[in-house]
């Protein structure tokens, strides 16, 4: 008896110390595969964070050694220059022009699709989601031609007798501000619509048609059940609508090139033309940084408040 | 059938609407295929007098589209090739595994997208040029392929533990180790993920032009598309039917990729309001 239960303890002990090594060995594994993302993710997401701050502090031209320590110089700089503050102004109208427009046509449009003509959900989100996969740049550069003087759109208004003489839409600073903003729109609004489509499935079917029995007219409906059920739903759309287009770069580049006369310019851009396209002798990579740091803790702040309503909004 | 009525005119109305919607598509094919007096002769007409395949030629050799479309897609092949590797090695070790440290990793690469950070494309800049791979074609991939990938990591790791436990233990009871279950077992069955993260990150890389534009300054020859276009409109800007030529070359391919493969790429994009 006694020897039996030796036995299998021997046994179990051999069996745990496999499934021990067998343990190890597989986080070892884990290891050699998270590798690669491991490396990738310390030489391109923590170092670059933490030198976007640290060049920030230096009078650098991007050659050379980084020994020119400014302190707050470049911040100081920044703060002062009113191209800083201008090309900050105009991307928070960008901002808030494109998300004004944008949250209730594509709620609706979702609404539509979601509710009304189910079975062609498919066609239609293809049609209106088409602008979003195709290249800003390219989109930017074909838009500039076709609000150009005497571009399709003059031809359009001239031919419906809407204007009477071609008008160079992208040559005035406000027409300028916004052709970008409805250009800006529209290329977003497919994934905007995509993502209340996305949040529109969550919605509980028995409560909306428990509303519809107590003989909830369509608008009762919306304001008292659909809109706080999506609530939460709706801030995480408006947080990625307005993270988006404050970072909106490539369309300003191609369609205004931030004029006329800086009138479009945006902070990207501003940024960019110290850092990699200096008209003026050399960038400056380190003023530059200071602009992006001011920027990013701008864009913080704004995401923290969204993110303070999307909690209350949750209890 | 009440609401027949009500719901042709929805039709009709979305139907105008969507066309409107993608008429500079159509506006830039259309010029595409005509003389540049015609194109501003010829008032509205959509349809050109004669179709001038001659527009396409003159893009694609002179003003090297050709070039500049074979750069385009090696930069995207080859990152989205690199992203998949990494997400879908990251997401099944973080799915199956419980090794220390685990919780920490999702931790920071979750909350790297949430601090606030400065322009980090100087020093990610600075490391390619570090490396020598300025002005290279790999410079250009690996900057491409460099960010965190949160949400595809997030994709394969969901994917991958809802895979049954047997799976795996029947293949360890045939002898497989960690790496071949992995290989002929796992990473067939999460087909789907990697079909949304491919085409995720094959338009968006198609369609990048920040990075390509900065990595390639001083190389005309190593251009993409975006960038190709966007310096021939400054060299060029009297051939607009040759540049409305250049832009279709360069989005037909991703109009084709997403209608064709649609459902992965709307899921993935989803995906991002749900989680």
């Amino acid at each position: 008896m006694a020897e039996v239960v030796k036995k299998t303890n021997s046994s179990t002990v051999m069996k745990t110390n496999s499934v021990n090594r067998l343990h190890r060995k597989r986080k070892i594994w884990a290891y050699v595969f998270i590798f690669p993302q491991l490396l990738f993710f310390i030489v391109f997401t923590i170092y670059p964070i933490i030198m976007s701050y640290v060049y920030s502090f230096y009078d650098w031209p991007g050659i050379g050694a980084l020994d020119d320590f400014v302190g707050l110089d470049n911040f100081v700089r920044a703060l002062q220059d009113p191209s800083f503050w201008n090309a900050f102004k105009n991307t928070f109208i960008y901002m808030i022009g494109v998300t004004v427009l944008l949250l209730p046509t594509s709620l609706l449009v979702a609404m539509l699709l979601n509710n009304v003509l189910k079975r062609s959900t498919v066609f239609y989100r293809t049609l209106f989601f088409l602008p979003v996969v195709t290249t800003t740049a390219i989109v930017g550069i074909v838009m500039r031609k076709v609000f150009g003087a005497g571009g399709i759109f003059d031809e359009i208004l001239l031919t419906l007798g809407i204007i009477d003489a071609p008008f160079a839409w992208l040559g005035s600073p406000v027409t300028a501000m916004i052709i970008v903003i409805v250009v800006g729109a529209w290329k977003f609004f497919g994934m905007m619509m995509v993502y209340w489509l996305a949040g529109l499935q969550t919605l509980p079917k028995d409560v909306l048609e428990a509303a519809s029995i107590d003989g909830c007219k369509t608008w009762q409906k919306l304001r008292y059940v659909i809109i706080p059920i999506l609530m939460p739903v709706a801030l995480v759309i408006i947080l990625l609508c307005v993270t988006s287009s404050l970072h909106v770069f490539d369309l300003v580049l191609t369609l205004t090139g931030g004029g006329p006369y800086y009138s479009t310019d945006v902070v990207d851009l501003y940024i960019y033309r110290y850092a990699f396209n200096p008209d003026l002798g050399l960038p400056s990579m380190g003023y530059a940084s200071a602009a992006g740091v001011v920027f990013g803790v701008a864009v913080f702040a704004i995401v923290l408040l969204l993110g303070w309503l999307l909690r209350k909004s949750r209890i | 059938m009440k609401r027949f009525g009500p719901r042709l005119f929805l039709h009709i109305a979305l139907l105008i609407g969507g066309i409107i919607w993608i008429y500079p598509f159509i506006w830039m094919i259309s010029a595409s295929l005509k003389k540049n007096f015609e194109l501003f002769n010829s008032g509205l007409s959509i349809i050109p007098k004669e179709a001038q395949w001659g527009n396409y030629v003159r893009a694609w050799e002179e003003a090297n589209f050709s070039g500049y479309f074979f750069n385009t897609l090696i930069i995207t092949v080859f990152t989205v090739l690199i992203v998949l590797i990494l997400c879908a090695l990251t997401g099944y070790a973080l799915a199956r595994v419980d090794f220390p440290g685990r919780k920490v990793f999702i931790f920071l690469i979750t909350a790297t997208m949430f601090i606030p950070k400065g322009y980090t494309i100087i020093p990610i800049y600075m490391i390619i040029k570090n490396l020598g791979l300025l002005n290279t074609l790999g410079g250009v991939i690996l900057a491409e392929s460099s960010s965190a990938h949160v949400l595809f990591i997030l994709l394969f790791m969901a994917y991958f533990s809802k895979l049954p436990k047997e799976l795996e233990e029947s293949a360890v009871m045939d002898g497989a180790g960690f790496l071949r279950t992995f290989w002929t077992i796992m990473l067939p069955l999460s087909k789907p993920i990697i079909a949304t993260v491919a085409i995720m990150q094959f338009i968006w890389t198609w369609n990048s032009f920040f990075i390509p534009l900065i990595f390639t300054l001083n190389k005309p020859e190593l251009r993409t598309l975006a960038v190709g276009m966007y310096s021939f409109v400054g060299e060029h800007s009297v051939d607009w039917v040759g540049m409305a030529a250049g832009a279709t070359i360069s989005l037909l391919p991703v109009i084709i990729i997403f209608i064709v493969f649609q459902r992965f790429f709307i899921e993935g994009v989803s995906g991002s309001v749900k989680g």
